[in-house]
């Protein structure tokens, strides 16, 4: 269980922006990581400092236990799909993938065009004219088929309809079972990867929310619903994180360590207990009250916060 | 899978179901934790975490590169933990509804055997 990448106080600023502010954590080897957050929290700034396509403006990187910037070494062993990615023209589909079995050291070509023809990607096709979604599955199919092992997919799915994303997720997976590597899938459809992905990222202004066991977060966050009295004494337990209310009957988010127990004092206070799934948290995690994020309950938020 | 609860508990869940049922026989072999994860297209690790813990506790015993196996008597042990649950999952529920409608448990009772004896 070895760090595939340590970043240290990571800050990436623009000129009136602060992409990224001091961020710090680690990847463990073969794990599947979901990089979560907002348009424009820092994920695609994250991975472009990882990659080496962009300048910190302070921090420590290191990727394999080096620097990646004009590393051969260490880039050879990393493959980023982009979400829009761009192609020399005049390139055919068969061409991206020639140049990318030369590129990637574990090309597994085979499994390229195997994967080639699961997505229905026309060979002697021009880049340039390939539809959006046949843009993407090409993108994915060079990012499985890479067997990196350090893989980055950033949003891979544009365009793509829900049987492409399916296949791809079905795709990852059993590769991944096949061929573990360390995998960081940043993705707006939370709902699809929860069950894939074994960790957690969520990012929230440039600053790091959420670095957890994507599992230790099920069940963390709950819904009551009920009378007042009830819903009050029962958020007693944990941090509540919204409420709504009509006449009086209240419904409260309330984050806490829900288990079992849990729900038999909801059940005997007369309220009704749903619990959220990894989407519900990251909206509620990320969705700002008064300039603060609302996940200031959790210890990596108060982390966060006193630094 | 379903929402809110972690998924290595509904795995070890539902692998008890299957014992508790038949459809995993005692000393028979359990899916091996890839074929688990494809299944239920869900993450080896997570898999596996929900098989190790019904090795833990004893209900699966492992036979070294051959796979996971149902130990002998689980089902019967199985049987015993689920019935002490049932209070808590079905009777206490059952409770606090029937108090909210004012039905008293002389009532309930009397509700459950006319049930029974319709079934």
């Amino acid at each position: 269980m070895s760090a595939v990448v340590t970043v240290t106080d990571l800050t990436k600023r623009y000129r009136t922006v602060t992409a990224l502010d001091r961020v710090s954590f680690s990847l463990t080897e073969n794990r599947i990581y979901g990089l979560l957050g907002r348009n424009g929290a820092g994920k695609t700034t994250l991975m472009q400092l990882l990659t080496a396509q962009n300048f910190a403006t302070s921090g420590e990187i290191s990727v394999f236990g080096q620097h990646p910037y004009e590393n051969e070494r260490v880039l050879s062993r990393i493959s980023f799909i982009k979400e829009s990615q761009t192609y020399p023209s005049g390139l055919r589909v068969m061409h991206v993938l020639r140049a990318a079995g030369l590129v990637y050291p574990g090309w597994d070509e085979e499994y390229a065009q195997r994967l080639a023809d699961v997505f229905q990607l026309p060979r002697e096709r021009h880049v340039t004219k390939l539809s959006r979604g046949m843009l993407s599955a090409l993108g994915i199919v060079v990012g499985l088929a890479s067997r990196a092992p350090l893989t980055f997919f950033d949003e891979p799915y544009l365009g793509l309809d829900a049987v492409s994303r399916q296949l791809f997720y079905d795709h990852l997976l059993a590769d991944y079972t096949e061929h573990p590597r360390t995998i960081v899938l940043s993705t707006h459809l939370i709902d699809e990867v929860s069950d894939l992905i074994e960790y957690v990222l969520l990012i929230d202004r440039g600053r790091l929310l959420l670095d957890v066991d994507a599992e230790a977060l099920r069940g963390q966050v709950v819904t009551v619903s009920g009378p007042v009295a009830g819903v009050d004494e029962f958020v007693r337990t944990g941090t509540e994180l919204h409420r709504v209310l009509l006449g009086g009957t209240a419904r409260a988010t309330v984050r806490g360590d829900f288990g079992a127990a849990a729900r038999d004092r909801a059940r005997s206070l007369g309220l009704d207990l749903e619990a959220s799934s990894l989407q519900d948290i990251v909206v509620r995690l990320t969705t700002s009250t008064n300039g603060h994020a609302a996940g200031a309950g959790s210890a990596t938020a108060n982390k966060e916060a006193t630094r | 899978m379903e929402d809110g609860r972690p998924i290595f508990l509904q795995i070890a869940e539902l692998l008890e179901n299957s014992i508790l049922d038949g459809t995993l026989a005692e000393e028979g072999q359990v899916p091996s934790t890839n074929e688990l994860a494809a299944f239920h297209r869900i993450n080896p690790a997570t898999a596996a975490k929900g098989v190790n813990k019904l090795v833990d506790d004893g209900t699966l015993y492992k036979k070294r590169g051959i796979g996971m196996f149902v130990t002998p008597g689980a089902r019967a042990k199985l049987r015993g933990r689920r019935r002490d649950e049932f209070a808590r999952q079905y009777v206490r529920p059952l409770l606090t509804e029937a108090r909210k409608l004012g039905i008293g448990p002389t009532e309930l009772k009397n509700m459950i055997d006319t049930w029974e004896e319709d079934q």
